[in-house]
């Protein structure tokens, strides 16, 4: 198996599998924030809805498989948009 | 450490919009003479992997705080600092556009402090100590000292980010830097820890190409 379909596959195993085992703790920046009490300037200031908000994939009951579709989905996004992104800067390099 | 819609004041968040389109824009320019056919999906590969990985936060301080992959240092490392920067560029876009991490505000902060400034310590201080430190030890070494000031760069550039927005909070600089320097020493360590393993796979399947991992810092 070439290289890049082994990196692929790892990054949907990690998304699938270790995403929903991961730690709700606060991270840094937001334990920061909550120490400092200023975590509430975030609260409510969001300028944009998005549609799957806080990586939980809506209208799944089971969080943690909401959370492994959230994965699953964005990292094939993420693939794609990089992929073309990449592509589109190459194609002007050759002509 | 995804800056949320409010932290920032206008007077801080719009300046770093221009710095890291200039930034952004100047790694779009280097990559289109070096991106070639084998590239492309490696990037899109790359970008997804930290995607992946960025969801998966650990926790650090017995669960008072948690941290997850920032990724500058492993892109850096297998494919470059320009592809680097455009990669956790790509990856912040898609994580606040679809799943609201990070404010719309904050972006081009965000992308400043991981993009651009994670990038460039983790490619700096690689490129300093990979060829001064020998032999397999010495290049985990260098592989987890470049994640790790990878965080530390990001962590010192949000730290003044939010000191410049002081309007908003009015915490002191130094208690911002103390806290955020403070738990970016230990999710540092992840960082580090989870770089060298990864670069060990990708260069163990060979997915660093022919020249072995760490071919895109010695190539620029």
């Amino acid at each position: 198996m070439k290289s890049v379909y082994k990196v692929l596959l790892a990054a949907v195993l990690v998304a699938a599998l270790l995403s929903p085992l991961a730690s709700s703790n606060p991270d840094g920046l937001e334990r920061v924030a909550t120490d400092l009490d200023f975590i509430e300037k975030g609260e409510g200031s969001q300028v944009m809805e998005s549609p799957v908000p806080d990586y939980t994939f809506p209208g799944i009951e089971n969080g943690a498989v909401a959370t492994a579709v959230a994965g699953v989905a964005g990292t094939a996004l993420t693939f794609a948009a990089m992929y073309g992104l990449a592509r589109l800067l190459k194609k002007r390099v050759g002509h | 450490m995804h800056i949320p819609d409010g932290f920032l004041n206008a007077q801080t968040w719009a300046p770093a919009y221009l710095l890291s389109a200039g930034a952004i824009g100047y790694s779009i320019k280097k990559s289109r003479e070096e991106l070639n056919e084998r590239q492309v999906p490696r990037l899109g590969v790359m970008a997804a992997f930290i995607f992946a990985a960025q969801m998966v936060n650990f926790p650090v301080i017995a669960g008072v705080a948690s941290g997850h992959l920032l990724g500058a240092a492993l892109a850096a490392i297998m494919l470059g600092p320009w592809s680097a920067c455009i990669i956790i560029s790509t990856v912040l876009a898609i994580q606040m556009l679809f799943f609201g991490d990070g404010g719309i505000t904050a972006l081009g902060a965000n992308m400043f402090n991981m993009a651009v400034m994670g990038v460039l310590a983790a490619y700096l201080v690689y490129g300093l100590l990979s060829r001064i430190l020998p032999g397999s030890m010495g290049r985990n070494a260098s592989v987890f000292l470049a994640a790790w000031f990878s965080v530390m760069a990001a962590a010192l550039m949000a730290s003044l980010e939010l000191g410049l927005s002081h309007s908003v909070h009015q915490v002191s600089f130094g208690f911002i830097l103390k806290g955020m320097l403070g738990v970016h020493t230990l999710i540092g360590l992840g960082e580090g820890l989870i770089t060298v393993a990864v670069v060990k796979f990708m260069e163990k399947i060979g997915f660093a190409g022919g020249k072995g991992a760490g071919e895109g810092v010695s190539r620029s």
